[in-house]
């Protein structure tokens, strides 16, 4: 019982649960990640079991534990109840169980759904998954076209676009508002593969500079290819837990969601865009400022991904994030260090386990074990992950407790 | 809801939008009723291809064989003279504040709007 008064000191007021004895909370007990690039013969559930078996692991806890299970969708291979597929093939027989689509914000609201759910007891470990073979299981173009499906089917379809593009749009519209400039996104490249080069399990490990990334094939300008995450293979899962199962635990302090538009043509201006409003209400739920922050793990499908949504997120000034990139305050060693791991430009992006990755990084630096990428302090670290065309954001703030 | 106005999802050479009688909003993807106040039957009206390019992205991957043989070929949103936005094709050197008036050109097998610049 000490621990979760201890515990609860750092929690937001809120109203008690259990007979007022304690605050409900959620913990992320255990992790998981494979590596990320080519998992040739692996299918998607193969890849979700395996870094399943590591989250439940991680936690200490049996398989026979888990009672809840969400997962995320595989492009390769989609089915309308994935999560019991999953369950099943897991061998496992949770008493709450289904898929989450939201895109690449999806492994973070499926966090926060896992959070409330054990926060008012509907389950006590809750299994959060994805993996996909997306690399190795498709084609290039056909990872591409079903991506891009995203789009409006009668408005913006017909047209062509890509991801890129729907991105390559935002991104010239902010580049004009702000004054960012192509050298200016390629820095965050630059930056996410120099972490990746520390990460065994990274699909890239050549350092790149931003010569190489202004060099580098056209995709939908003013992005290019190393403004671009890749296709990948990989898996990620982790546990949400009522309680904690080891020594430190892992808070979940408070999270948001906004959503303001799903396609480009209907998005709300640049200044109000949903990070900001999902920020903002993160914040008021958990009593944290970003002065708090010590860890930042921000979505970085492309360049201008992480470059707008530091910004949205008030880690950098309106367009000063690139310069924060040069200085050395988003490195390892400085002063925000940020997604230490690579990101999905460097580490990869295997869909829906892409930016979980960026979760089971943070929560190896909260926990001391990032081995030669830790960082000096991640007592308390803030997540965000973006869906769709900026269109769906999940702000999350965790927090160790001893 | 009134008669449905052809436009160039459907292969004629128009764009048509929607204006709410209600709260007087302004949309372009068609529906029974307005999303801004809920009101039925927004009135369809033809928009005159007058307007400011407001983002672009010059498509040089594309995915599919019929597109590939268009790149590269620029995506643009263009804000139109009646206050919507849409998604559309332009002119390659089109740039941000353009003032642009619709064409229309075959992509992909289909017919598309193509911006060109307002001399």
């Amino acid at each position: 019982m000490q621990l979760y008064i201890k515990a609860r000191r750092f929690a937001a007021p809120r109203n008690d649960g259990d007979l007022g004895i304690r605050t409900a909370m959620s913990f992320i007990t255990g992790v998981g990640l494979t590596s990320y690039g080519k998992h040739e013969g692996s299918s998607s559930l193969d890849l979700m079991s395996k870094a399943a078996a590591m989250a439940i692991a991680d936690a200490g806890l049996k398989r026979t534990d888990i009672d809840g299970v969400l997962c995320g969708y595989s492009t390769v291979a989609p089915h309308i109840m994935l999560a019991t597929v999953f369950a099943e093939h897991f061998g496992i027989r949770p008493s709450y169980a289904h898929a989450v689509q939201v895109g690449g914000a999806t492994g973070l609201a499926m966090t926060m759904l896992a959070h409330h759910l054990v926060e008012v007891g509907v389950a006590g470990h809750v299994l959060v998954v994805s993996g996909e073979n997306r690399l190795t299981g498709q084609s290039r173009d056909a990872s591409i076209q079903a991506l891009a499906q995203v789009g409006h089917p009668d408005y913006e379809v017909p047209l062509g676009p890509t991801i890129p593009a729907y991105y390559g749009l935002v991104a010239s519209r902010y580049m004009h508002e702000y004054g960012v400039t192509q050298e200016d996104l390629a820095e965050f490249a630059v930056l996410m593969r120099a972490h990746a080069c520390s990460h065994p399990g990274a699909q890239f490990h050549e350092p790149i500079t931003v010569a190489d990334v202004m060099a580098s094939k056209p995709v939908a300008m003013p992005l290019k290819l190393l403004d671009c995450c890749p296709v990948s293979d990989g898996g990620a899962a982790f546990v949400v837990s009522r309680e904690r199962t080891g020594e430190t635990g892992i808070l979940v302090r408070g999270c948001a969601q906004a959503h303001t538009h799903q396609h480009v043509t209907a998005a709300p201006r640049l200044s109000e865009l949903g990070a900001e409003i999902s920020i903002a209400k993160a914040k008021a739920a958990s009593g944290v400022a970003i002065s708090d922050v010590r860890y930042a793990a921000v979505y970085d499908s492309f360049t201008i991904t992480l470059a707008m949504l530091l910004e949205d997120l008030g880690l950098a000034r309106r367009g000063e994030a690139a310069g924060r990139v040069r200085s050395g305050y988003f490195n390892r060693d400085g002063e925000m260090p940020l997604n230490t791991h690579g990101g999905l430009l460097s580490y990869g992006h295997c869909g829906v386990g892409g930016a979980m990755a960026h979760l089971v990084e943070t929560h190896l630096q909260m926990t001391g074990r990032a081995g030669n990428r830790q960082v000096r302090d991640a007592s308390l670290a803030l997540l965000h992950g973006d869906g769709g065309v900026l269109s769906s954001h999940v702000s999350m703030f965790l927090e160790r407790v001893r | 809801m009134s008669e449905k106005l052809t436009d160039w999802t459907s292969g004629a050479e128009a764009i048509i939008y929607q204006d709410c009688a209600a709260c007087g909003s302004h949309q372009y993807f068609r529906r029974g009723f307005c999303a801004a106040c809920g009101a039925a039957d927004p009135v369809q009206k033809r928009a005159s291809g007058e307007g400011i390019v407001y983002a672009t992205s010059l498509v040089c991957r594309a995915a599919t064989p019929e597109t590939r043989a268009h790149v590269p070929y620029n995506i643009v949103l263009v804000d139109a003279a009646e206050g919507f936005r849409m998604m559309a094709h332009g002119d390659n050197e089109l740039a941000i504040g353009d003032k642009v008036t619709a064409r229309y050109r075959q992509f992909a097998g289909r017919l598309v709007p193509y911006f060109e610049k307002v001399k």
